[in-house]
């Protein structure tokens, strides 16, 4: 290298001073149309007739105070359902997806079941498969069959879930390049082996933001298990919105629900950028 | 202590007789015979789409031949119920696009076929990958991710991931097509060596002094046809056919230009 020291030429210099004057204006003009935004829209609820009503069965400090342990213990089930259920789902998905993927004849009828689970699971509302097996397993009678509603809440959402995370997984496995494939197959790596250490670790990696997504709104529908009679957090807030006639509880329960959820939404920007820096970007 | 390639009988590595492959009813080779005797290096030149890459993608079962047959060591790999997994372990292909893995280190991107499909042990595998990687000078890249390497250092590496298990033959299909100029000289430089070494190979490619240096028998594809086969004398100074001539002689005068 030749010894060539850089000194600031008078342009960029005043460049530089431009550019400080835009970032201030830019700032200052997000800062007053926030402030406006969010005055008018107070103004616009606080201001409708409605809104003493809404205030008192909605906002209410002493209710919330009331309701929120239960509430927050009626949670704990949510977060039991889905901390379980979740694991459950990525092993259903993974396995749905790889059996989609067999191309050997022997294979066909697993392929066939692959393929009907998908279609049948991903159609039917998440609701009623929870209603079905949740009703509907008990009263088969069978010996050794789950009659714990979180148990059967647990398989109803695993079942309905798979369905979609299979498919997200399957688009994971088709968007690696087939060169790669070629690649490895091409170095005598059996297709087990290609897609264990070659495809998979690829797929992976690019779905992990859809799946994290689908896992915020499994959150949100491990409420959805109240219906067959778990106590959990909606349920919780509703018995006691339905006895006090007041609805804050479930203000508290939303509440709960955005605290999970936006850790989860940050975590997933984290791999994502994770993954950009290992990338070399 | 085992060299770069494995040993098999006397005969040719490679015989192929009568290959026909079309995709989806346009005839890509037709009709072709080749032989390849143990550490000939054979180089296949032809305009694009003459089938050179296609006849390399048959060798290596990588696409399913319409009729002919390929016999590798004497033992018929076109046979249905020949295990291409089987096949693909005794040789070694490398792809115009390089195709490493991305998400491995260039240690584990070679040392991956040796230890799932060969069954050597992980310490074994990686000293044998970091002898390869100092004989190419590339030991100091050994912990690095593929897209950190330049074109030709890619490549480099995915010639010494085909080495590594000691293959009968290697592929070389356009493996310089993809690199800037100044890159080509140091693949090129790894191909030289493995000549040295021995290695039966069979290689595609555009560069036509290359190929007169390195080659002991050149084939000339036309339109599926092998055409004309001679040594890079007969084929470079005094070619039989018209067709020939009128190759080298438009490549040449792309030099020119």
């Amino acid at each position: 290298m030749s010894e060539v020291t850089w000194v600031k030429s008078e342009r960029q210099l005043q460049r530089e001073r431009l550019r400080r004057v835009r970032a201030a204006r830019s700032g200052t003009i997000a800062t007053v149309s926030t402030i406006v935004f969010l005055g008018v829209l107070a103004a616009v609820v606080t201001g409708s007739p409605g809104w003493p009503r809404v205030r008192d069965t909605f906002f209410s400090a002493e209710a919330f105070a009331k309701a929120w342990p239960d509430v927050l213990d009626g949670f704990w089930t949510n977060v039991t359902i889905f901390l379980i259920a979740e694991p459950l789902i990525l092993v259903v998905g993974l396995l749905v997806a790889l059996v989609r993927t067999l191309r050997a004849p022997v294979f066909f009828p697993l392929r066939a079941l692959a393929v009907a689970y998908t279609d049948v699971f991903r159609g039917v509302p998440t609701l009623l498969v929870i209603l079905l097996v949740g009703f509907g397993v008990p009263a088969l009678d069978l010996q050794g069959a789950p009659r714990d509603e979180v148990t059967l809440g647990v398989i109803a959402l695993t079942l309905s879930y798979g369905a979609y995370v299979a498919e997200v997984f399957r688009a994971g496995i088709d968007s690696v390049h087939p060169s790669q494939r070629a690649a490895a197959r091409s170095l005598g790596l059996s297709h087990g082996k290609t897609m264990r250490y070659v495809v998979l670790p690829q797929a992976w990696r690019r779905v992990v933001p859809p799946l994290l997504n689908d896992f915020v709104s499994l959150q949100k529908d491990t409420s959805l298990v109240s219906t067959i009679g778990v106590v959990e957090a909606l349920r919780q807030a509703q018995i006691y919105a339905s006895s006090k006639f007041n609805y804050t509880p479930y203000l508290a329960g939303a509440l709960l629900f955005v605290l999970l959820t936006i850790p989860m939404a940050r975590f997933t920007d984290h791999l994502a950028a994770r993954s950009q820096r290992r990338r070399g970007q | 202590m085992k060299h770069d390639r494995g040993e098999g009988p006397g005969g040719p590595v490679l015989a192929v007789e009568g290959l026909w492959k079309s995709y989806h009813g346009a005839p890509v080779l037709r009709g072709i015979d080749l032989s390849v005797e143990a550490h000939e290096v054979v180089c296949l030149i032809g305009a694009s789409g003459s089938g050179k890459s296609t006849l390399l993608r048959c060798v290596n079962l990588l696409e399913t031949v319409d009729d002919g047959t390929i016999h590798l060591d004497g033992v018929e790999i076109t046979d249905v119920r020949a295990d291409p997994d089987d096949v693909r372990k005794r040789m070694g292909i490398v792809f115009q696009a390089f195709n490493l893995f991305p998400h491995m280190t260039v240690l584990d991107n070679i040392t991956l076929a040796p230890r799932k499909v060969h069954g050597v042990a992980r310490p074994e595998a990686e000293e044998r990958a970091r002898e390869l990687l100092d004989r190419f000078g590339l030991a100091d890249k050994a912990g690095a991710y593929p897209d950190r390497l330049s074109g030709g250092q890619q490549q480099r590496v995915a010639i010494i991931r085909a080495l590594a298990v000691r293959p009968r033959l290697m592929l070389l299909d356009e493996v310089t097509s993809a690199l800037d100029p100044e890159l080509v000289t140091e693949v090129l430089g790894v191909i030289r060596e493995l000549k040295a070494g021995g290695m039966t190979m069979i290689l595609t490619t555009h560069e036509m002094g290359f190929c007169r240096e390195i080659a002991d028998t050149v084939c000339f594809l036309d339109g599926g046809v092998l055409l004309e086969r001679g040594t890079p004398e007969e084929i470079f100074t005094d070619p039989r056919e018209p067709r020939t001539r009128e190759f080298l002689k438009s490549v040449l005068d792309a030099r020119r230009i």
